[in-house]
């Protein structure tokens, strides 16, 4: 983050708007309380101390879509969930980002079936996969910092 | 108290329901009795509350398909699988019903407990309860198409990606709007 240095001992620092704005961003990205599968499992553990997301300002999961900004498919999403899901993203406030956790929210995984829709991505713009089944608590992370560069390099121009 | 004798089951039903039963087949010792559709409330009632019998408890009813061999009576068969919890021993009664009707009267006037159990068989196998009470889907969405344990049912709508046809793929997948 561009900050630029201080102005002699007066404690104030200059930064861009959008430096600022994604700062804020990045600093309390609060995800919404939700899973889907076993993916969910590894979710909670890397909410839990031994991983400890509020070291992300995330350790607040929302109940409530409407104050939520990140959104966590964790788990196979069924087409009965599909609506749901979709729903659910729908009610979030903008800003508002997906991670696909795990094989099976990104590509189907092993449920190459039916009943499974072959990747959240069908119904949801996603903007970070996270490949694994299910990823450790370091790969959710790793796709939360990866989140994170994408919401640094976004710009004024691109805010809806 | 005084608990009667168990009594053979495929001779209990000869005497009381002379026709009822069809055939009889007996694999690891378990005993299964092939009845028609149209018998099966009759011969259920029957079996749950005669003296020596007592099947009371229904375990589980599952539909089969035998699609695409055809060297059965028919399509379909719906399986029973009756407990007595007096004598501890377990009976299959099973019925064929065919593709272009495929009618079984309902046993929720026998045991409560097949409603969601036929609404499943339903769901999955598109066998009908006649005089069930409420035939919804239990597990798919209520306005899916088809019933997908059937084994004409496509198992899955997108081919597998390996490396050779991931482009291909993707090219058609229908990927989100925001």
């Amino acid at each position: 983050m561009g900050v630029t240095p201080k102005l002699g001992n007066l404690g104030v620092v200059t930064t861009g708007l959008e430096d600022a704005v994604n700062w804020a961003r990045t600093g309390a990205t609060w995800p919404l309380l939700f899973g889907l599968a076993c993916c969910a499992i590894e979710y909670m553990s890397t909410q839990a101390g031994n991983y400890d997301l509020a070291r992300f300002g995330m350790e607040l999961n929302r109940a409530s879509p409407r104050q939520a900004d990140l959104m966590i498919v964790a788990g196979r999403v069924t087409r009965k969930m599909a609506p749901v899901v979709r729903q659910l993203y729908d009610q979030m406030s903008d800003p508002k980002w997906v991670i696909s956790m795990g094989d099976c929210a990104s590509c189907g995984g092993v449920y190459n079936n039916y009943a499974v829709v072959q990747g959240v991505d069908e119904i949801i713009p996603v903007d970070v996969y996270v490949a694994g089944c299910p990823p450790r608590p370091e790969q959710l992370m790793h796709g939360i910092l990866t989140l994170h560069e994408k919401i640094k390099g976004e710009r004024i121009a691109d805010w809806a | 108290m005084n608990i009667p004798d168990p009594l053979d089951p495929v001779a209990a039903l000869n005497a009381a329901h002379p026709d009822a039963i069809k055939d009889t087949k007996t694999f690891r010792d378990e005993l299964t009795i092939i009845i028609e559709p149209q018998d099966v409330p009759t011969v259920l009632r029957y079996l749950r509350d005669t003296p020596g019998l007592i099947y009371n408890y229904l375990s589980d009813i599952s539909p089969v398909d035998y699609y695409p061999e055809y060297d059965r009576p028919a399509r379909f068969g719906v399986s029973y699988h009756i407990y007595s919890m007096l004598y501890n021993r377990r009976l299959r009664v099973k019925t064929f019903v065919e593709e272009d009707e495929p009618v079984v009267p309902t046993a929720t006037t026998i045991w409560p407990g097949a409603n969601w159990l036929e609404r499943e068989a339903h769901d999955m196998m598109g066998i009908v309860f006649d005089g069930h009470p409420d035939l919804r889907r239990l597990l798919m969405p209520a306005d899916w198409d088809g019933h997908p344990h059937r084994r004409d049912y496509p198992l899955g709508y997108e081919t597998i990606q390996f490396s050779f046809n991931v482009e291909e793929i993707m090219k058609h997948k229908p990927f989100a709007k925001e």
